[in-house]
């Protein structure tokens, strides 16, 4: 009797798990891939279309002063080194998080200029999500707008990503939710009379209208973790990173629309 | 000093009608907010925006709390000569800013 309940449950867990494995990989076709920008309103569109009606472009004016501001006791602007961003910085977005070989794991784009302000400025950094932050990201990043987002290929990266795969998977918060549910088996659809999006960080830093201002794609990614009422990661969190490595080879060949407008 | 963005066409024919944007950055805090300890946030608003062609006033608005940051404002003229569009927004803790465009109607 007992045995027989034994290979009941385990039959079960089988079963459980070949279906598991079933929906992890109900990934969206590369073919089926698209932008948050196809579903947006007509407005919005046009608000993110115009560089004189898009507010995303007062934070990327703002980078591109402070781009050619010397700082740090080395004194040094960015433009000392890198020259002009249109060249020197075409494409780099499209290619981060990368991996950085002196801490042995992936650095987002904010992560870098912060390095890159630590040790070759000698400046204090910029604190994450800071307004000075997110104006270098945002002008860095649009030197890559248009361009197809392309994740370098590095076998280093490979268990990062993979990590970040995990935790879009993992079932989290309250609601005992993971990120797949909503964006890989539901978009399309509507929660709460909101489109579900498919999560495609094509445009960070965006201008989210709702926040009225400029933000990161980790401080996205902690509002969703906050609606599935899990306990956010810090920003600049390893896990974030992770994330943020999934969600860009995800969106792989998708351009980059920076800075873009959502709601 | 903020941030500002402002379209103007360039060249414009007598006559034809123009729009022109404008942008500015400014956090636009409304006064009824609080701070988690309870302290009201004092409100911070541009409240008046004027737009003058050649000296000329042209189009006036009044700003109100409920207006989102990082205001937009579009409205049409009729170009009549060649010359500067100035454009001014004020308000809270003497907040003042002017920016010029220029324009050539031929």
């Amino acid at each position: 009797m007992k045995a027989a309940r034994g290979t009941q449950r385990l039959a079960l867990g089988v079963l459980l798990a070949a279906l598991a494995t079933l929906c992890s990989a109900a990934e969206i076709p590369l073919s089926e891939r698209r932008s948050g920008y196809a579903d947006l309103g007509r407005e919005t569109k046009a608000m993110q279309d115009d560089d004189t009606a898009n507010p995303g472009m007062l934070s990327v004016l703002e980078g591109e002063e402070l781009w050619k501001t010397k700082s740090g006791t080395e004194v040094k602007a960015c433009a000392d080194c890198h020259g002009d961003a249109r060249a020197s910085m075409k494409g780099v977005a499209a290619r981060y998080p990368a991996f950085d070989a002196s801490r042995g794991r992936p650095v987002n784009l904010e992560q870098r200029i912060n390095i890159c302000q630590a040790e070759r400025q000698q400046a204090k950094p910029s604190a994450y999500e800071s307004k000075e932050l997110l104006a270098l990201t945002a002008f860095v990043a649009m030197q890559s707008r248009g361009e197809p987002i392309a994740p370098p290929d590095d076998a280093r990266l490979t268990p990062f990503r993979e990590a970040g795969r995990q935790l879009f998977f993992r079932r989290q918060g309250q609601l005992n939710l993971g990120c797949n549910q909503c964006h890989d088996d539901n978009w399309s659809k509507r929660l709460a009379g909101n489109l579900i999006p498919q999560a495609h960080p094509t445009g960070y830093p965006i201008y989210r209208l709702e926040w009225q201002s400029i933000g990161s794609l980790q401080r996205r990614l902690r509002n969703c973790m906050t609606g599935l009422r899990a306990q956010p990661y810090e920003f600049g969190a390893p896990e974030n990173v992770d994330m943020e490595l999934y969600l860009m080879w995800r969106a792989r060949g998708l351009p980059v629309e920076t800075p873009a407008v959502r709601p | 000093m903020a941030r500002a963005l402002i379209n103007v066409p360039a060249k414009a024919k007598r006559g034809e009608v123009i729009t022109i944007k404008t942008l500015i950055s400014h956090v636009m805090e409304t006064g009824f907010r609080h701070t988690t300890m309870g302290v009201r946030i004092p409100r911070d608003i541009i409240d008046t925006f004027v737009c003058t062609y050649n000296g000329e006033e042209i189009f006036r608005a009044t700003l109100h709390s409920a207006i989102a940051a990082n205001p937009f404002i579009t409205f049409h003229t009729v170009a009549t000569e060649s010359g500067t569009l100035t454009f001014t927004w004020s308000g809270d803790s003497q907040f003042s800013q002017t920016e010029t465009a220029n324009i050539v109607v031929e």
